[in-house]
């Protein structure tokens, strides 16, 4: 049965996330990031950021709810028990730092079929108070046995 | 902010070897926001045919990410560009160890080709990444 190709390029709704210190120290906990400049303010306006920064993963923090609305679609039709996460890019632009509000945009970028799986890729754009962008995002998505 | 690094094509960037531990996917959960039940709940993951609850592949992403931050000195603003291919199942209380191979410096640019493995597996595979120093 072949994929079903007739969401390409659509867009979804804005999504606006606020960042705060203490999410930034949990992050950077988590994943083992230990410098000074994810937790300390001082230390990160030394450094030369307007304030705690984020390390570059923390985009998922911010950018994965923007995703939801896209990969539960119906009109992209993912089968969500089959689908397992394949590849993922970032492009960073300016940093994240605490007290930033950013807004992540979505759309699905391609849909296709190959060796009998489904590829569904998402893009996302966030971009900070200031209109800087500060991530754009491709998100790939396999679905076995379509 | 931190060594020198002066590579050249063809170095290795330095390994780095990081184990999580069996409660790290329910803190990389909470912190990251997702709590697929695969990653968290070993009931659940076992049910649904996996060997045992497994890690995200955003988290082992994020591994990567910093194996390149600390080669290239610390600095978050030295990665430009990750991309990455999810293959395996990542684990939790198995090492993880990340290599890289520089393939490329031009300027100020370095194209770092790198990968992460538990027990000789590849969970990210076909990783490269953008590094300005």
């Amino acid at each position: 049965m072949p994929v079903e190709t007739k969401a390409v390029g659509k867009e979804y709704p804005p999504v606006g996330y606020e960042v705060g210190l203490e999410k930034i120290r949990e992050y950077a906990n988590a994943v083992g990031e230990s410098g000074d400049v994810h937790r300390d303010r001082e230390a990160a306006k030394a450094a030369g950021f307007r304030d705690v920064v984020a390390p570059p993963m923390f985009t998922v923090v911010y950018s994965s709810p923007a995703l939801g609305p896209a990969i539960l679609d119906p009109d992209v039709g993912i089968n969500l028990a089959a689908m397992v996460h394949g590849g993922q890019e970032f492009v960073w632009g300016e940093p994240v730092c605490a007290g930033d509000v950013i807004t992540t945009s979505s759309r699905v970028k391609e849909i296709f079929e190959k060796d009998g799986k489904g590829f569904y890729v998402f893009e996302s754009t966030s971009v900070n108070q200031d209109g800087d962008e500060v991530v754009r995002a491709t998100w790939t998505n396999i679905v076995r046995g379509v | 902010m931190a060594d020198q690094f002066a590579p050249a094509e063809g170095d290795s960037i330095p390994e780095m070897r990081v184990t999580p531990d069996k409660y790290l996917p329910h803190r990389y959960a909470g912190a990251s926001g997702d709590f697929n039940p695969i990653h968290i709940d070993n009931d659940f993951a076992q049910m649904v045919g996996l060997p045992r609850n497994i890690l995200h592949g955003l988290y082992s992403m994020a591994q990567v990410a910093r194996a390149q931050t600390e080669a290239a000195g610390g600095d978050p603003r030295s990665l430009r560009r990750l991309s990455v291919q999810f293959r395996g199942m990542g684990v939790p209380e198995e090492e993880i160890v990340v290599t890289g191979t520089v393939r490329e410096v031009d300027g100020d640019t370095v194209i770092v080709d790198t990968q992460a493995e538990q027990a000789g597996n590849g969970i990210i595979r076909n990783a490269e990444a953008e590094l300005r120093l």
